[in-house]
Parts: C-alpha cells; sequence; structure tokens
C-alpha cells in the first residue's frame, strides 16, 4: 500500500471518527466491513497502520470473531440459525438445503456473486424456529420447500 | 427534579394517546417481525387509507407469548385496549373494518384486553393476563415490554421511568447500596452472585476512573430476554446503568451489544441520545453533581464475550480471551481500571428496586433467591416466549402452566441454555433457584429454557450444545479445548452407528476434567449436558451404542421409518410430500414406506395428522416405539 493509500484511508478513519486508541480495533473493523462489504488485505494493512500495531495483530484479532469475513460478500445474504430452537426444528437440513442447492459452505460466496452464506448462533426469534435471515429480512418457520422458493425469489429480483 | 419534564412528557403523551382517535399498537420487535408484523403493519395502514379512518400507530416491543405473533392491539375512543393475535394482513383488515367503522371489537376474535374488569362484563373479552400462559407470571422487569413505545421518551417517561433514578439520588451512594443489599438481587446473568457485592467492591475499589460494563452480548442459543428487553424498554436498562455508575462513582457506561440484534441497538443509541437531549446523560445530571456518559459498543460474534474478564479483552480490542481472576474486574476491569459488570436483566431490575424499595422486591421469590427472573421458553411446549416468574416457582409449573404442556409426552427441559443441564420428568418438581439447578447438576444461567418431548433424542441434543460449545471455546486453556473436541468426537461417532461401550467412560473422565480444570464458566459449564444426560439419560446412550437404535427417530443412521398400519387411514398427505416417491398405498387402505428409497427427510412425519409414521430399528420394520406407543 502506498504512503498516499495510507493516508487517505487514516483521514477517512479520521472523519469517522476514530481517534486511533487500540480499543478501537473492533469498531474500526466493523466499520471498515460495513463500508467495503469485507475486510480485504488492504484493509488490515490501512487498519494497522492507523492504530500504529502490526498486521499480524490486526488478523489475530479478526479471526477470532465470527462477525468478520475475509471474502467478498455476494449480492444476497443468507444466514441460517443454528440456534437450539433452531436445531430442534431442522435449522441444520436448511444449512444443508443452501450446501445441495448453492453449492457453497459456512462463510462462502458463490462463483457467481449471487449468494453468500454464513451459519449463525441465533437470531433471537427462537419461537419462530426455525429461521432464514435473508438480506436482513426474518422468515420464520421456515422448512426446506420454503427457503428454495425464498432463494429462488432472490435470486430473479 | 424530573416533574416538570415528567409532567409535560405526560400531557404530550397523553394527548397522543387518549383523544378522539383510536390508537393502534402492533408489536414490532424482532420476533413480532419474523412473524409477519411489519407486513401486518402495511395492511394496516393501507386499510386505515381505504376506510377512510384516522387512527394512531403505535409499535410496541415484545409482550412475552411468542406464539401470538403478530399482535395487534386497537383502543377504540374511551375504551380499553383490545388485544388480537395471529394478526395476518388479512385478518387485520377483517378486525380494523369492524372496529372502526361499526364499533364492533369482535369479541370472538380478541386475545384480550388490558383494561379493568368493568370491561369484562360490557365487552365479554377476557383480561390479556388472564391467558393461561400469563397468568401465573409476575411482570416487574418485562411491566413496560410491549405496552410502551420503546422509540418515544413521553412513553417511556410518562410510565415511571427515572423514578428509580429520582430515589437513588435522594438516597446517596451509600444509601443506594444499601437498598440492593435489602432486596438481594443477584447476577441474573446466570452466576447468581449478589449484586450489591459487586458494587461495594467497585464503590470502595482504588483507581479512576471507574467503568460500568453492561453486558448485553446475550450469546445463548434459544435465548432472546435480553434483546425483548433492550427491543421493548431500553430505558430501564439505561437507568439501571445510571444509578450503579452513581453508585460506584463511575464517569463512563459501555452498553456491550450483540451485533446479531440490530433493532435492539438501534433503540438502545436512540434512547441514549433521548437521554442526553432531556439532561440525564451528560454533566450535571438533574442538578445533582453528577456526570455520566454512555456509549454503546458492539461485539462481534464470540460466544465466550459472555463472560467478564473476556468480554474486557474484547472492549479493549483483544482475542475475547478470559483471564483468570483474581484480581476481579472490580478491581482491574477495563483498560486496567475498577468495573462494574452486570448483566442487562440485573441493570433492568435495579430501577424496580430503587423505584417501589429492598423490602417490596423481596415479597417475590423465595428467601435466598428474591425476585422475578426472565427465561425464554422454546422448544416442544404449545406456547412459547418470554416468560417473567417470581423464583422458587417449579419447572412443572414453568412446562405446564405457563408453557401448557408438549404434544408428545415430556422428555426433558435444558435449563441455562447450551452450557446447562438436561433434567427429566421426574425432577421437573424441583423448584427454580440458583441452588437447586446446581445441585442438579445444571446451572440458572442466563436463562433459556428449552423443552424437549419424545421425538427429540438427548443423545443428539448432548452432541449440538457440545459442538456448539466446541466451535465458541476461545482455545485459551487445554481443558477446555481438547475436552470440547474430544466430547464431540466421541458423541459425532455415537449418533452415526459407531459408538463403542467404552466411549460413556471416555467421555465422563473428559466431561469430569473439564469441570474441574477448565479457565473460564463456559469451560467448567460446557460439559454439563453431556454429565447431566448421562446421569438421566444413560439407557438412550446405552441404546445407541449397544442396538445402534435411537427411539427419537433423530440420528438418522439409527433407525428407519415404517408405517403403523392399525393407525393409517390412508389419507395421501404423505404421499404428496415425499419426495423420494417410498410411499405407496390404495386411498383409505393402510399404506407402506420402501426403506430403501426413503431419505429421513421427514416431511411425511410432520403432515401425518395421526402419528402412524414412527421410527423403528433398523432392519426390524416391526416394533413400536416408545414414541408410537405415546403419540395417541
Amino acid at each position: 500500500m502506498t504512503v498516499e493509500r495510507l493516508i487517505q484511508s487514516r483521514d477517512e478513519f479520521w472523519a469517522a471518527g476514530f481517534t486511533g486508541d487500540l480499543a478501537e480495533l473492533i469498531p474500526l473493523l466493523q466499520y471498515y466491513q460495513e463500508t467495503h462489504g469485507y475486510i480485504s488485505p488492504e484493509g488490515v494493512e490501512a487498519i494497522a497502520g492507523f492504530l500504529g500495531i502490526s498486521e499480524a495483530r490486526v488478523y489475530t484479532v479478526a479471526s477470532f470473531y465470527a462477525q468478520f469475513r475475509f471474502q467478498k460478500p455476494g449480492k444476497n445474504h443468507v444466514f441460517v440459525c443454528l440456534g437450539t430452537a433452531c436445531h430442534v426444528q431442522g435449522g441444520v437440513d436448511l444449512a444443508n438445503e443452501i450446501h445441495e442447492h448453492l453449492h457453497i459452505r459456512n462463510g462462502e460466496t458463490t462463483p457467481d456473486g449471487q449468494f453468500d452464506f454464513k451459519e449463525v448462533a441465533c437470531l433471537g426469534c427462537c419461537a419462530q424456529a426455525a429461521v432464514v435471515e435473508v438480506n436482513g429480512k426474518i422468515y420464520a418457520k421456515m422448512n426446506r420447500e420454503k427457503l428454495r422458493k425464498v432463494l429462488k425469489e432472490h435470486q430473479h429480483a | 427534579m424530573l416533574e416538570k419534564l415528567r409532567l409535560e412528557a405526560q400531557q404530550r403523551w397523553q394527548e397522543r394517546t387518549s383523544h378522539n382517535q383510536a390508537v393502534i399498537y402492533i408489536g414490532t420487535a424482532s420476533c413480532g417481525r419474523a412473524a409477519g408484523a411489519l407486513e401486518t403493519l402495511q395492511a394496516i395502514r393501507e386499510t386505515l387509507q381505504d376506510l377512510g379512518k384516522e387512527a394512531r400507530i403505535i409499535e410496541v416491543g415484545c409482550i412475552g407469548p411468542c406464539y401470538l405473533e403478530p399482535l395487534m392491539d386497537i383502543a377504540l375512543p374511551g375504551l380499553a385496549r383490545v388485544s388480537y393475535a395471529n394478526v395476518t394482513p388479512a385478518k387485520a383488515r377483517q378486525i380494523l373494518a369492524a372496529c372502526l367503522t361499526t364499533g364492533d371489537l369482535l369479541p370472538g376474535k380478541a386475545a384480550g384486553h388490558f383494561g379493568d374488569d368493568s370491561f369484562t362484563r360490557t365487552s365479554g373479552i377476557q383480561p390479556f393476563f388472564d391467558l393461561p400462559m400469563l397468568k401465573p407470571q409476575q411482570r416487574i422487569i418485562l411491566q413496560k415490554c410491549g405496552i410502551i413505545d420503546p422509540e418515544d421518551f413521553d412513553s417511556a417517561l410518562s410510565t415511571g421511568a427515572y423514578k428509580g433514578l429520582e430515589r437513588a439520588f435522594t438516597l446517596g451512594p451509600e444509601g443506594i447500596i444499601l437498598e440492593m443489599q435489602q432486596a438481594g438481587l443477584r447476577g441474573r446473568g446466570g452466576a447468581g452472585f449478589p449484586t450489591f457485592r459487586k458494587w461495594q467492591a467497585a464503590r470502595t475499589a482504588t483507581g479512576k476512573p471507574k467503568y460500568v460494563v453492561c453486558n448485553a452480548d446475550e450469546g445463548d442459543p434459544g435465548a432472546f430476554m435480553n434483546r425483548a428487553l433492550l427491543e421493548g424498554d431500553p430505558h430501564a436498562v439505561l437507568e439501571g446503568m445510571l444509578i450503579g455508575g452513581y453508585a460506584i462513582g463511575a464517569r463512563e457506561g459501555i452498553v456491550y451489544m450483540r451485533a446479531e440484534y440490530p433493532l435492539a441497538v438501534k433503540r438502545m443509541c436512540k434512547a441514549i441520545g433521548q437521554a442526553y437531549n432531556s439532561g440525564l446523560l451528560g454533566c450535571n445530571i438533574c442538578n445533582s453533581g453528577f456526570d455520566f456518559d454512555i456509549r454503546v459498543q458492539e461485539g462481534a460474534g464470540a460466544f465466550v464475550c459472555g463472560e467478564e474478564t473476556a468480554l474486557i479483552a474484547s472492549l479493549e480490542g483483544l482475542r475475547g480471551m478470559p483471564r483468570p481472576r483474581p484480581p476481579y474486574p472490580t478491581d482491574r476491569g477495563y483498560k486496567g481500571k475498577p468495573t462494574l459488570i452486570n448483566n442487562t436483566e440485573s441493570f433492568g431490575t435495579v430501577p424496580a428496586v430503587l423505584r417501589e424499595g429492598g423490602e417490596w422486591f423481596r415479597q417475590f421469590g423465595t428467601a435466598s433467591n428474591p425476585g422475578t427472573k426472565t427465561f425464554s421458553l422454546v422448544g416442544k411446549t404449545r406456547y412459547t416466549g418470554l416468560i417473567e416468574i417470581p423464583l422458587g416457582m417449579t419447572l412443572r409449573q414453568v412446562v405446564e402452566e405457563i408453557g401448557g404442556g408438549t404434544r408428545f409426552p415430556f422428555k426433558a427441559i435444558q435449563t441455562g441454555g447450551p452450557l446447562g443441564g438436561c433434567l427429566p420428568a421426574d425432577r421437573l418438581d424441583t423448584p427454580i433457584t440458583y441452588e437447586t439447578m446446581r445441585e442438579l447438576g445444571s446451572i440458572m444461567g442466563s436463562g433459556g429454557l428449552i423443552v424437549m418431548d419424545e421425538s427429540t433424542c438427548n443423545v443428539d441434543m448432548a452432541r449440538y450444545f457440545v459442538g456448539f460449545a466446541c466451535s465458541e471455546s476461545c482455545g485459551n486453556c487445554t481443558p477446555c479445548r481438547v475436552g470440547t473436541r474430544i466430547l464431540k468426537d466421541t458423541l459425532e461417532k455415537i449418533v452415526s452407528g459407531e459408538g463403542e461401550p467404552e466411549d460413556l467412560e471416555v467421555m465422563q473422565r473428559a466431561a469430569e476434567t473439564m469441570n474441574n480444570a477448565s479457565l473460564c464458566g463456559l469451560g467448567q459449564a460446557a460439559s454439563n449436558p453431556v454429565i447431566s444426560s448421562l446421569k438421566y439419560f444413560r439407557q438412550e446412550y446405552e441404546e445407541h451404542i449397544h442396538q445402534k437404535f435411537c427411539r427419537s427417530a433423530v440420528c438418522t443412521e439409527l433407525f428407519e421409518y415404517t408405517i403403523l398400519p392399525e393407525r393409517c387411514t390412508g389419507c395421501g398427505a404423505c404421499v404428496k410430500v415425499c419426495p423420494e416417491t417410498a410411499i405407496h398405498g390404495e386411498r383409505k387402505q393402510a399404506h407402506t414406506l420402501d426403506t430403501t428409497r426413503c431419505v429421513k427427510c421427514n416431511a411425511c412425519v410432520r403432515v401425518c395428522p395421526v402419528h402412524a409414521i414412527v421410527g423403528a430399528p433398523v432392519g426390524t420394520q416391526a416394533g413400536t416405539t416408545r414414541l408410537a406407543e405415546a403419540a395417541i
């Protein structure tokens, strides 16, 4: 990364209200993922430069937390809940359906960039289990057939 | 101090809700949204336009009975609020048309009302809180959830928010801690440590500045008590933090919130903004000379960050790994300074304690476990949702009265989330307290209650919980890192039909080592599901290992489906859903199932109206299982 780029990203972080305190590392990663879609190698470099720590240190923290992705996300974001209530109501089935239907596993993106998929621990809608979240909307009481339909809707949209 | 502010808020709120137009309340918390509340809301708006009627629409939080979502309430001018359940867009149109044009409240469709007894007589509608699920409950923490508008400060203020803070200012820090001691509130995160002692320790600790942290990183899968509180009444949590901050002499508070709860984060941020605008946060709050700031920090998705030292590490921008205690966070916490960390629910309870007094709080619950606690009741009960009960109530009351029993016979209840234990039917008469749960090999935990019936396999559940603990183990200490792996691998072996007799011994040893030697609560408790289910459901493990049979028809390698001819009515429902055309039979005749084609997708079992499709040991195709005997 060139010095100019580092300065540019530093200004961007400043403008967003960050001060350079080490405690800001996780909020910075969250901010970067929100604005850029994922944590790219350039992002790690920019954050490390801004906080004055090594890139390895940034990776250490980023890789610990489930929220951060290191792959470019797809157009549609699919989350399958695998919380306890959803497990009892067949959440694993839904995850398998994604795998069989879209041929991607947890944390991956389809080659055509249409979908990315993540398994999550709990979306907190347990009474509506099993649930799937697509692009921020939660679909309740899902099964394989319903999920296929939802995916189809988004594929065409 | 706040009289003027509150009076103005009351006026504004009354203008908004009790004038000559109808008010429509709709629950749009996350669970309501999942059930379709936003579509219903859209339908309400359209219907109002079509009818040419004016009405105020207020979005409220979650009131608890999730199985009734989406919930819509209507208050016609001068009348009590009437609640309607499972309101689809079509149903919303129908109800609105009747209520707003003819004033007919459709008593047959109403779930309940929020008015007084006279309204019950005149309207023929039962009080909402008399519903079987709600009647045995005692609502203190959730008192306002689902009633007030969580995004409207006037609504909160006019219903008594920050009254506890006012009293706290008159009591002074020592007085507050004394009041907390009288109340006997214990940590609602699950450990049950007396809250006042934590506050006392943080108060006497030397070192400045001090911090207050609210642990809202509700990571338990199957638990949503904190989410409902944060979405339904965020000011209660803020007020609790303010009182805590004043008591210990802190200057700054941080709400560590789970990023998977975007609505809760949004509402909390909004509430913080409202508090700043009204002078309830910032400098010299209510002319008391007390300065306090609160900010939100979003967690990044790590279950272990619910542990207090891991949470602090995460706040500091490190990997969320626990460290040994002491020193406790009250001595050396965030940035090495004294830090008071309490669970969201603990903070949410504090305002009521200060408002009404410690003695009042003690009238609920038992002598050593005072007060109420929220639980999320999920799984196979008839009614599911968020509940609040006085501690000391028995598990049986929760499952049978509040939950309304199960469809298949009850088998087990998992208390305390993934780190808790699995308790069988003969322990149902145990009162729920911190001590009794621990004695049975479970924990109170933050309050997840998962009910399992005969269609849930205990071995599979143990595998699920251990798998969760394994993937969430931070890897810092060996007993937890390696132990969860051993348990997970062994259980996977057993559910796939490759279990060996010595596996049970291996698991027992690993589980006990983890329990004794792990660094933090996660590792110590991660083996609870295994230890408790081995203790109470050993027979099921042995069936899996010796007979290669899963009696609950869950572990796919260990059973095959069969249709009981004496039960099958030949309705053909299963034939329609079978993706592999494995089921054949004449109409009105008993059907047969071709096990060579069956992929055990479970679709037929779900649609069969007479429970004729059951699991049998592989290769037998004969015997009935306990599930079959129990089903009718």
